[in-house]
Protein backbone atom coordinates (compact mmCIF):
# COMPACT_ATOMS: atom_id res chain seq x y z
CA UNK A 1 0.00 0.00 0.00
CA UNK A 2 1.07 3.43 -0.64
CA UNK A 3 1.88 6.42 1.80
CA UNK A 4 -1.62 7.70 2.23
CA UNK A 5 -0.19 11.03 2.63
CA UNK A 6 0.96 11.01 -0.80
CA UNK A 7 -1.77 11.93 -3.45
CA UNK A 8 -1.48 9.34 -6.16
CA UNK A 9 -3.82 11.61 -8.78
CA UNK A 10 -4.03 14.93 -8.90
CA UNK A 11 -7.70 16.06 -9.72
CA UNK A 12 -9.02 19.87 -10.40
CA UNK A 13 -11.13 18.83 -6.83
CA UNK A 14 -8.34 18.07 -4.74
CA UNK A 15 -7.53 20.23 -1.34
CA UNK A 16 -3.66 19.73 -0.34
CA UNK A 17 -3.73 16.92 2.76
CA UNK A 18 -2.46 19.25 5.05
CA UNK A 19 -5.34 22.10 4.32
CA UNK A 20 -8.14 19.18 4.50
CA UNK A 21 -6.61 18.23 7.62
CA UNK A 22 -7.06 21.60 9.63
CA UNK A 23 -10.45 22.08 7.73
CA UNK A 24 -11.65 18.77 9.32
CA UNK A 25 -10.41 19.40 12.63
CA UNK A 26 -12.56 22.77 12.64
CA UNK A 27 -15.66 21.22 11.63
CA UNK A 28 -14.94 18.46 14.09
CA UNK A 29 -14.78 20.72 16.60
CA UNK A 30 -17.71 22.94 15.67
CA UNK A 31 -19.46 19.74 15.58
CA UNK A 32 -18.84 18.61 19.52
CA UNK A 33 -20.03 21.93 20.15
CA UNK A 34 -22.94 22.42 18.37
CA UNK A 35 -23.81 18.68 19.88
CA UNK A 36 -23.25 20.43 23.62
CA UNK A 37 -25.54 22.99 22.73
CA UNK A 38 -28.33 20.75 21.59
CA UNK A 39 -28.29 19.17 24.64
CA UNK A 40 -27.91 22.22 26.91
CA UNK A 41 -30.72 24.09 25.84
CA UNK A 42 -34.04 23.44 27.42
CA UNK A 43 -36.15 25.66 25.93
CA UNK A 44 -38.00 23.70 23.46
CA UNK A 45 -38.23 25.58 20.53
CA UNK A 46 -35.20 27.40 20.65
CA UNK A 47 -33.55 23.86 20.85
CA UNK A 48 -35.32 22.96 17.57
CA UNK A 49 -34.03 25.68 15.92
CA UNK A 50 -30.39 25.12 17.20
CA UNK A 51 -31.06 21.66 16.36
CA UNK A 52 -31.47 22.71 12.43
CA UNK A 53 -27.99 25.05 12.62
CA UNK A 54 -26.61 21.45 13.60
CA UNK A 55 -27.64 19.85 10.74
CA UNK A 56 -26.14 21.94 8.83
CA UNK A 57 -22.86 21.70 10.67
CA UNK A 58 -23.08 18.02 10.32
CA UNK A 59 -23.51 18.72 6.53
CA UNK A 60 -20.77 20.50 6.62
CA UNK A 61 -18.67 17.68 8.08
CA UNK A 62 -20.27 15.21 5.72
CA UNK A 63 -18.85 17.36 3.11
CA UNK A 64 -15.06 17.42 4.32
CA UNK A 65 -15.53 13.79 4.42
CA UNK A 66 -15.85 13.69 0.87
CA UNK A 67 -19.39 12.64 1.29
CA UNK A 68 -21.75 14.58 -1.16
CA UNK A 69 -24.50 12.19 -0.67
CA UNK A 70 -24.85 11.85 3.18
CA UNK A 71 -24.75 16.18 2.93
CA UNK A 72 -27.62 15.76 1.10
CA UNK A 73 -29.96 13.81 2.86
CA UNK A 74 -28.79 15.44 6.47
CA UNK A 75 -29.17 18.73 4.95
CA UNK A 76 -32.98 17.93 3.30
CA UNK A 77 -33.36 15.66 6.33
CA UNK A 78 -31.79 17.38 9.27
CA UNK A 79 -31.89 21.31 8.69
CA UNK A 80 -35.78 21.06 7.59
CA UNK A 81 -37.36 17.96 7.38
CA UNK A 82 -36.95 17.16 11.44
CA UNK A 83 -37.48 20.75 12.66
CA UNK A 84 -40.81 20.71 10.71
CA UNK A 85 -41.72 17.42 12.66
CA UNK A 86 -40.97 18.56 15.66
CA UNK A 87 -42.32 22.00 15.81
CA UNK A 88 -46.12 20.71 14.47
CA UNK A 89 -45.99 18.52 17.49
CA UNK A 90 -44.70 21.28 19.88
CA UNK A 91 -47.61 23.30 18.59
CA UNK A 92 -50.20 20.46 19.11
CA UNK A 93 -48.35 19.82 22.67
CA UNK A 94 -48.66 23.07 23.71
CA UNK A 95 -52.11 23.56 22.63
CA UNK A 96 -53.01 21.10 25.57
CA UNK A 97 -50.51 22.24 28.08
CA UNK A 98 -53.13 25.86 27.72
CA UNK B 1 -33.46 7.64 42.80
CA UNK B 2 -33.27 11.43 43.13
CA UNK B 3 -32.28 12.97 40.23
CA UNK B 4 -28.50 14.11 41.14
CA UNK B 5 -28.19 10.19 42.27
CA UNK B 6 -29.01 9.44 38.40
CA UNK B 7 -27.08 11.60 37.03
CA UNK B 8 -23.61 10.49 39.21
CA UNK B 9 -24.73 6.83 38.65
CA UNK B 10 -25.20 7.53 34.82
CA UNK B 11 -21.61 9.21 34.76
CA UNK B 12 -20.16 6.40 36.56
CA UNK B 13 -21.10 3.78 33.90
CA UNK B 14 -19.88 6.73 30.99
CA UNK B 15 -16.67 6.66 32.11
CA UNK B 16 -16.90 2.98 31.58
CA UNK B 17 -18.08 2.95 28.63
CA UNK B 18 -15.46 5.83 27.82
CA UNK B 19 -12.92 3.86 29.22
CA UNK B 20 -13.72 0.80 26.56
CA UNK B 21 -14.30 2.34 23.52
CA UNK B 22 -10.86 4.47 24.13
CA UNK B 23 -9.47 0.46 24.61
CA UNK B 24 -11.51 -0.38 21.19
CA UNK B 25 -9.85 2.62 19.66
CA UNK B 26 -6.04 1.92 20.35
CA UNK B 27 -6.56 -1.00 17.85
CA UNK B 28 -7.92 0.94 15.00
CA UNK B 29 -6.08 1.87 11.85
CA UNK B 30 -6.40 5.09 13.02
CA UNK B 31 -8.68 7.97 10.52
CA UNK B 32 -7.62 7.68 6.86
CA UNK B 33 -5.76 4.51 6.42
CA UNK B 34 -8.40 3.02 5.19
CA UNK B 35 -7.51 -1.04 5.43
CA UNK B 36 -10.44 -2.98 4.06
CA UNK B 37 -10.70 -4.22 1.02
CA UNK B 38 -14.25 -3.47 0.26
CA UNK B 39 -13.95 -0.11 -0.67
CA UNK B 40 -10.89 -0.35 -3.30
CA UNK B 41 -12.43 -3.34 -4.68
CA UNK B 42 -15.95 -1.63 -5.63
CA UNK B 43 -14.30 1.35 -6.49
CA UNK B 44 -12.70 -0.48 -9.58
CA UNK B 45 -15.13 -2.31 -11.15
CA UNK B 46 -18.64 -0.81 -10.15
CA UNK B 47 -18.26 1.47 -13.16
CA UNK B 48 -17.20 -1.28 -15.64
CA UNK B 49 -19.81 -3.26 -14.01
CA UNK B 50 -23.17 -1.32 -13.74
CA UNK B 51 -22.59 1.23 -16.03
CA UNK B 52 -23.34 3.97 -13.36
CA UNK B 53 -20.58 6.59 -12.27
CA UNK B 54 -22.60 7.39 -8.96
CA UNK B 55 -20.79 4.36 -7.11
CA UNK B 56 -22.51 4.86 -3.50
CA UNK B 57 -26.00 4.86 -5.52
CA UNK B 58 -24.77 2.04 -7.32
CA UNK B 59 -23.93 0.66 -3.83
CA UNK B 60 -27.22 1.53 -2.46
CA UNK B 61 -29.51 0.04 -5.36
CA UNK B 62 -27.39 -2.88 -6.66
CA UNK B 63 -24.91 -4.40 -4.49
CA UNK B 64 -26.74 -3.82 -1.74
CA UNK B 65 -29.90 -3.81 -2.86
CA UNK B 66 -31.45 -6.35 -0.49
CA UNK B 67 -30.62 -4.06 2.55
CA UNK B 68 -32.25 -1.16 0.45
CA UNK B 69 -35.58 -2.96 0.55
CA UNK B 70 -35.73 -3.57 4.06
CA UNK B 71 -34.72 -0.12 5.26
CA UNK B 72 -37.37 1.18 2.73
CA UNK B 73 -39.92 -0.93 4.43
CA UNK B 74 -38.66 0.33 7.54
CA UNK B 75 -39.71 3.80 6.37
CA UNK B 76 -43.29 2.23 5.52
CA UNK B 77 -44.24 0.64 8.81
CA UNK B 78 -42.94 3.63 10.33
CA UNK B 79 -45.49 6.01 8.58
CA UNK B 80 -48.33 3.23 9.29
CA UNK B 81 -47.07 2.68 13.08
CA UNK B 82 -48.04 6.75 12.93
CA UNK B 83 -51.22 6.61 11.59
CA UNK B 84 -51.83 3.74 13.95
CA UNK B 85 -51.01 5.54 17.31
CA UNK B 86 -52.50 8.83 15.63
CA UNK B 87 -55.62 7.12 15.56
CA UNK B 88 -58.73 9.51 16.67
CA UNK B 89 -58.81 8.53 20.49
CA UNK B 90 -63.37 8.34 21.49
CA UNK B 91 -63.82 11.40 22.70
CA UNK B 92 -62.20 13.72 20.10
CA UNK B 93 -63.17 15.33 17.36
CA UNK B 94 -61.94 17.16 14.67
CA UNK B 95 -62.50 20.58 13.90
CA UNK B 96 -63.67 21.30 10.15
CA UNK B 97 -60.90 23.65 8.86
CA UNK B 98 -63.31 25.23 6.56
CA UNK B 99 -65.70 26.90 9.59
CA UNK B 100 -63.33 28.09 11.93
CA UNK B 101 -64.69 29.30 14.72
CA UNK B 102 -64.53 32.42 17.22
CA UNK B 103 -61.55 31.23 19.35
CA UNK B 104 -59.59 29.40 16.40
CA UNK B 105 -58.10 30.24 13.06
CA UNK B 106 -55.85 29.41 10.44
CA UNK B 107 -52.66 31.15 11.58
CA UNK B 108 -52.03 33.33 8.55
CA UNK B 109 -48.37 34.07 7.92
CA UNK B 110 -46.68 37.33 6.95
CA UNK B 111 -46.40 38.37 3.02
CA UNK B 112 -42.34 38.24 3.17
CA UNK B 113 -42.98 34.06 4.07
CA UNK B 114 -46.01 33.85 1.54
CA UNK B 115 -43.77 35.41 -1.20
CA UNK B 116 -40.20 32.83 -0.31
CA UNK B 117 -42.60 30.19 0.03
CA UNK B 118 -44.77 30.39 -2.99
CA UNK B 119 -41.84 31.77 -4.95
CA UNK B 120 -39.36 28.20 -4.28
CA UNK B 121 -42.19 25.62 -4.75
CA UNK B 122 -41.43 24.78 -8.59
CA UNK B 123 -37.60 25.52 -8.37
CA UNK B 124 -37.69 22.63 -5.18
CA UNK B 125 -40.44 20.15 -7.08
CA UNK B 126 -38.10 20.57 -10.10
CA UNK B 127 -34.87 19.66 -7.69
CA UNK B 128 -36.60 16.88 -6.44
CA UNK B 129 -37.51 15.48 -9.45
CA UNK B 130 -34.03 15.77 -10.99
CA UNK B 131 -32.25 14.34 -7.88
CA UNK B 132 -34.75 11.05 -7.74
CA UNK B 133 -33.99 10.35 -11.58
CA UNK B 134 -30.13 10.85 -11.43
CA UNK B 135 -29.26 8.27 -8.91
CA UNK B 136 -26.83 6.60 -10.77
CA UNK B 137 -24.83 9.50 -12.16
CA UNK B 138 -24.00 12.43 -10.06
CA UNK B 139 -24.59 12.83 -5.82
CA UNK B 140 -27.89 12.35 -5.56
CA UNK B 141 -30.42 9.33 -5.26
CA UNK B 142 -34.10 8.12 -4.36
CA UNK B 143 -33.99 9.00 -1.14
CA UNK B 144 -32.68 12.95 -1.28
CA UNK B 145 -35.12 13.50 -3.92
CA UNK B 146 -38.00 12.38 -2.41
CA UNK B 147 -37.42 14.10 0.85
CA UNK B 148 -37.19 17.31 -1.14
CA UNK B 149 -40.36 16.79 -3.42
CA UNK B 150 -41.90 16.16 0.48
CA UNK B 151 -40.39 19.98 1.22
CA UNK B 152 -42.38 21.44 -2.05
CA UNK B 153 -45.37 20.21 -0.26
CA UNK B 154 -44.27 21.40 3.24
CA UNK B 155 -43.55 25.13 1.74
CA UNK B 156 -46.91 25.42 0.61
CA UNK B 157 -48.10 24.67 4.65
CA UNK B 158 -45.88 27.38 5.34
CA UNK B 159 -47.54 29.70 2.95
CA UNK B 160 -50.38 29.62 5.42
CA UNK B 161 -52.29 28.01 2.69
CA UNK B 162 -53.41 25.05 4.75
CA UNK B 163 -56.61 24.61 3.40
CA UNK B 164 -54.68 24.21 -0.16
CA UNK B 165 -52.74 21.98 1.27
CA UNK B 166 -54.91 19.64 2.48
CA UNK B 167 -56.67 19.48 -0.95
CA UNK B 168 -53.29 18.75 -2.89
CA UNK B 169 -52.35 16.25 -0.47
CA UNK B 170 -55.34 13.67 0.40
CA UNK B 171 -54.64 10.64 2.44
CA UNK B 172 -56.10 8.55 0.07
CA UNK B 173 -54.31 9.49 -2.86
CA UNK B 174 -50.96 9.51 -1.12
CA UNK B 175 -51.18 6.37 0.71
CA UNK B 176 -51.62 4.77 -2.60
CA UNK B 177 -48.72 6.53 -3.96
CA UNK B 178 -46.51 5.43 -1.11
CA UNK B 179 -47.93 1.88 -1.47
CA UNK B 180 -46.88 2.12 -5.15
CA UNK B 181 -43.43 3.10 -4.81
CA UNK B 182 -42.86 0.57 -2.12
CA UNK B 183 -44.93 -2.56 -4.44
CA UNK B 184 -43.04 -0.52 -7.67
CA UNK B 185 -39.55 -1.69 -5.42
CA UNK B 186 -40.51 -5.01 -4.79
CA UNK B 187 -41.34 -5.80 -7.84
CA UNK B 188 -38.28 -5.02 -10.03
CA UNK B 189 -36.76 -7.50 -7.69
CA UNK B 190 -39.75 -10.60 -8.51
CA UNK B 191 -39.30 -9.26 -12.00
CA UNK B 192 -36.14 -10.45 -12.10
CA UNK B 193 -36.81 -13.65 -9.87
CA UNK B 194 -39.59 -14.22 -12.91
CA UNK B 195 -36.90 -13.94 -15.26
CA UNK B 196 -34.58 -16.94 -13.49
CA UNK B 197 -32.32 -14.31 -11.74
CA UNK B 198 -31.38 -13.90 -8.47
CA UNK B 199 -34.02 -11.62 -6.63
CA UNK B 200 -33.05 -7.90 -7.44
CA UNK B 201 -30.59 -8.62 -10.34
CA UNK B 202 -29.74 -5.86 -12.75
CA UNK B 203 -31.95 -7.26 -15.87
CA UNK B 204 -32.37 -4.52 -18.09
CA UNK B 205 -29.57 -3.47 -20.29
CA UNK B 206 -26.98 -1.12 -18.93
CA UNK B 207 -27.08 1.63 -21.75
CA UNK B 208 -23.90 2.10 -23.89
CA UNK B 209 -22.24 5.47 -21.89
CA UNK B 210 -21.57 4.79 -18.50
CA UNK B 211 -23.23 7.68 -16.55
CA UNK B 212 -26.29 8.97 -18.96
CA UNK B 213 -29.45 8.87 -17.30
CA UNK B 214 -30.64 6.27 -19.59
CA UNK B 215 -27.84 3.29 -18.27
CA UNK B 216 -27.32 1.21 -15.54
CA UNK B 217 -30.81 -0.47 -16.02
CA UNK B 218 -32.24 -0.94 -12.98
CA UNK B 219 -30.88 1.30 -10.82
CA UNK B 220 -32.51 4.12 -12.31
CA UNK B 221 -35.89 2.44 -12.03
CA UNK B 222 -35.51 1.32 -8.32
CA UNK B 223 -34.22 4.91 -7.55
CA UNK B 224 -37.60 6.58 -9.20
CA UNK B 225 -39.48 4.13 -7.18
CA UNK B 226 -37.73 4.76 -4.31
CA UNK B 227 -38.10 8.65 -4.57
CA UNK B 228 -42.29 8.28 -5.06
CA UNK B 229 -42.40 6.13 -1.56
CA UNK B 230 -39.95 8.84 0.53
CA UNK B 231 -41.90 11.57 -0.68
CA UNK B 232 -45.52 10.05 -0.25
CA UNK B 233 -44.49 8.95 3.53
CA UNK B 234 -42.99 12.26 3.99
CA UNK B 235 -46.11 14.04 3.08
CA UNK B 236 -48.28 10.96 5.05
CA UNK B 237 -45.88 12.18 8.21
CA UNK B 238 -46.06 15.97 7.87
CA UNK B 239 -50.21 15.55 7.20
CA UNK B 240 -50.37 13.55 10.36
CA UNK B 241 -49.43 15.47 12.34
CA UNK B 242 -50.74 18.79 11.02
CA UNK B 243 -54.41 16.85 11.35
CA UNK B 244 -53.43 16.72 15.15
CA UNK B 245 -53.21 19.86 15.29
CA UNK B 246 -57.22 20.48 14.44
CA UNK B 247 -58.21 17.70 16.79
CA UNK B 248 -59.90 18.92 19.90
CA UNK B 249 -61.30 17.24 23.19
CA UNK B 250 -64.74 17.29 23.62
CA UNK B 251 -66.12 19.51 26.23
CA UNK B 252 -63.27 22.18 25.95
CA UNK B 253 -63.63 25.22 23.70
CA UNK C 1 -5.20 13.72 13.76
CA UNK C 2 -5.46 9.72 14.03
CA UNK C 3 -7.88 9.53 16.83
CA UNK C 4 -9.54 12.86 16.74
CA UNK C 5 -12.84 12.17 14.69
CA UNK C 6 -13.36 9.04 16.72
CA UNK C 7 -13.08 11.19 20.03
CA UNK C 8 -15.31 13.31 18.70
CA UNK C 9 -17.74 10.41 18.12
CA UNK C 10 -17.31 9.61 21.69
CA UNK C 11 -18.30 12.73 22.68
CA UNK C 12 -21.22 13.14 21.37
CA UNK C 13 -22.34 10.02 22.02
CA UNK C 14 -21.46 11.21 25.96
CA UNK C 15 -23.29 14.18 25.28
CA UNK C 16 -26.21 13.28 23.98
CA UNK C 17 -26.94 9.96 26.33
CA UNK C 18 -26.24 12.94 29.34
CA UNK C 19 -29.38 14.94 27.45
CA UNK C 20 -31.25 11.37 27.03
CA UNK C 21 -30.69 10.96 31.20
CA UNK C 22 -31.21 14.53 32.79
CA UNK C 23 -33.84 15.29 30.35
CA UNK C 24 -37.38 16.44 31.72
CA UNK C 25 -39.42 16.63 28.63
CA UNK C 26 -39.90 14.11 26.36
CA UNK C 27 -39.51 16.01 23.21
CA UNK C 28 -36.30 16.92 24.75
CA UNK C 29 -35.29 13.87 24.78
CA UNK C 30 -36.46 12.88 21.45
CA UNK C 31 -33.96 15.63 19.95
CA UNK C 32 -30.76 14.27 22.12
CA UNK C 33 -31.88 10.60 20.78
CA UNK C 34 -31.25 12.95 17.21
CA UNK C 35 -27.88 13.34 18.44
CA UNK C 36 -27.13 10.07 19.55
CA UNK C 37 -27.92 8.70 16.31
CA UNK C 38 -25.92 11.66 14.32
CA UNK C 39 -22.80 10.47 16.39
CA UNK C 40 -23.04 7.15 14.40
CA UNK C 41 -23.31 9.05 11.12
CA UNK C 42 -19.78 10.60 12.10
CA UNK C 43 -17.83 7.11 13.03
CA UNK C 44 -19.24 5.30 9.64
CA UNK C 45 -18.15 7.91 6.97
CA UNK C 46 -14.90 8.55 9.90
CA UNK C 47 -13.82 4.60 9.24
CA UNK C 48 -14.25 4.90 5.55
CA UNK C 49 -12.41 7.87 5.10
CA UNK C 50 -9.02 7.52 3.18
CA UNK C 51 -6.28 10.53 3.77
CA UNK C 52 -6.01 11.88 -0.15
CA UNK C 53 -8.57 10.31 -1.55
CA UNK C 54 -11.76 12.05 -3.65
CA UNK C 55 -16.09 11.54 -3.26
CA UNK C 56 -16.17 7.98 -5.12
CA UNK C 57 -18.22 9.87 -8.14
CA UNK C 58 -16.32 8.44 -12.02
CA UNK C 59 -18.21 10.88 -13.98
CA UNK C 60 -15.63 13.59 -14.25
CA UNK C 61 -12.22 11.95 -12.98
CA UNK C 62 -10.83 8.83 -13.98
CA UNK C 63 -11.83 5.63 -12.51
CA UNK C 64 -8.93 4.74 -10.74
CA UNK C 65 -8.58 7.77 -8.96
CA UNK C 66 -8.07 6.74 -5.01
CA UNK C 67 -11.60 6.95 -3.49
CA UNK C 68 -13.26 7.00 -0.35
CA UNK C 69 -15.50 3.91 0.67
CA UNK C 70 -18.64 4.22 -1.07
CA UNK C 71 -20.05 1.20 1.03
CA UNK C 72 -20.42 3.18 4.58
CA UNK C 73 -21.40 6.02 2.54
CA UNK C 74 -24.80 4.28 1.57
CA UNK C 75 -25.00 2.86 4.97
CA UNK C 76 -25.55 6.61 6.19
CA UNK C 77 -27.49 7.69 3.30
CA UNK C 78 -30.37 5.53 4.46
CA UNK C 79 -29.64 5.94 7.72
CA UNK C 80 -30.20 9.17 7.91
CA UNK C 81 -33.65 9.33 5.87
CA UNK C 82 -35.07 6.42 7.82
CA UNK C 83 -33.62 8.24 11.32
CA UNK C 84 -36.52 10.99 10.72
CA UNK C 85 -39.13 8.52 10.21
CA UNK C 86 -38.78 6.30 13.47
CA UNK C 87 -38.37 9.84 15.09
CA UNK C 88 -41.34 10.90 13.48
CA UNK C 89 -43.43 7.56 15.20
CA UNK C 90 -41.38 8.78 18.71
CA UNK C 91 -43.10 12.04 18.59
CA UNK C 92 -46.48 10.36 17.54
CA UNK C 93 -46.13 8.43 20.61
CA UNK C 94 -45.15 11.75 22.93
CA UNK C 95 -48.17 13.34 21.44
CA UNK C 96 -50.43 10.56 21.97
CA UNK C 97 -48.88 10.39 25.65
CA UNK C 98 -49.58 13.91 26.72
CA UNK C 99 -53.22 13.06 26.00
CA UNK C 100 -53.54 10.04 28.05
CA UNK C 101 -51.52 11.12 30.96
CA UNK C 102 -51.45 14.69 30.83
CA UNK C 103 -47.67 15.52 31.31
CA UNK C 104 -44.48 14.70 29.29
CA UNK C 105 -42.39 14.73 32.18
CA UNK C 106 -39.96 11.48 31.75
CA UNK C 107 -39.90 11.35 35.55
CA UNK C 108 -43.22 11.86 36.56
CA UNK C 109 -44.45 9.15 33.52
CA UNK C 110 -42.58 6.37 35.08
CA UNK C 111 -44.77 6.34 38.10
CA UNK C 112 -48.41 6.88 36.62
CA UNK C 113 -49.96 3.65 36.38
CA UNK C 114 -52.87 2.42 34.42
Amino acid sequence: MTDPHLLAVVTPYTIPVPLMDVLQVTVLVLVAAGATAVVLVRDLPRQVIVLSGYGLLLAVLFLVFQAPDVTLSELTIGAVALPMLLLLALAKIRRREK
Amino acid sequence: MSPGQRRWVFLAGLAGLAAFYLWGLSGLPGFGNYPGPYGYIINRIAVAQTNATGVVSAVNFEYRGFDTVGEEFILFIAVAGMAVVLRHLRSERARDPDKPGEDWSIPAATDAVRLTALLFTGPVIVLGWWLASHAQTTPSGGFQGGVVLATSLMLVYLAGEFLLFRRISPADVIDAVEAAGAAGFAAVGLTAVALGLPYLKNFLGLGAVPGAVSSSGTIALISFFVGLEVAAAFTLIVGELVEQTLLVQQGDQ
Amino acid sequence: MHIFPFVVVAWILGVGLYGIVTSRHLVHQIVCLIVVQSSTYVLLLGVGYRTGAVAPYFFDVPVHTPAVDPVVQALALTDVVVEAAVTALLLALAVQAQKRFGTLDPQELVQLKG
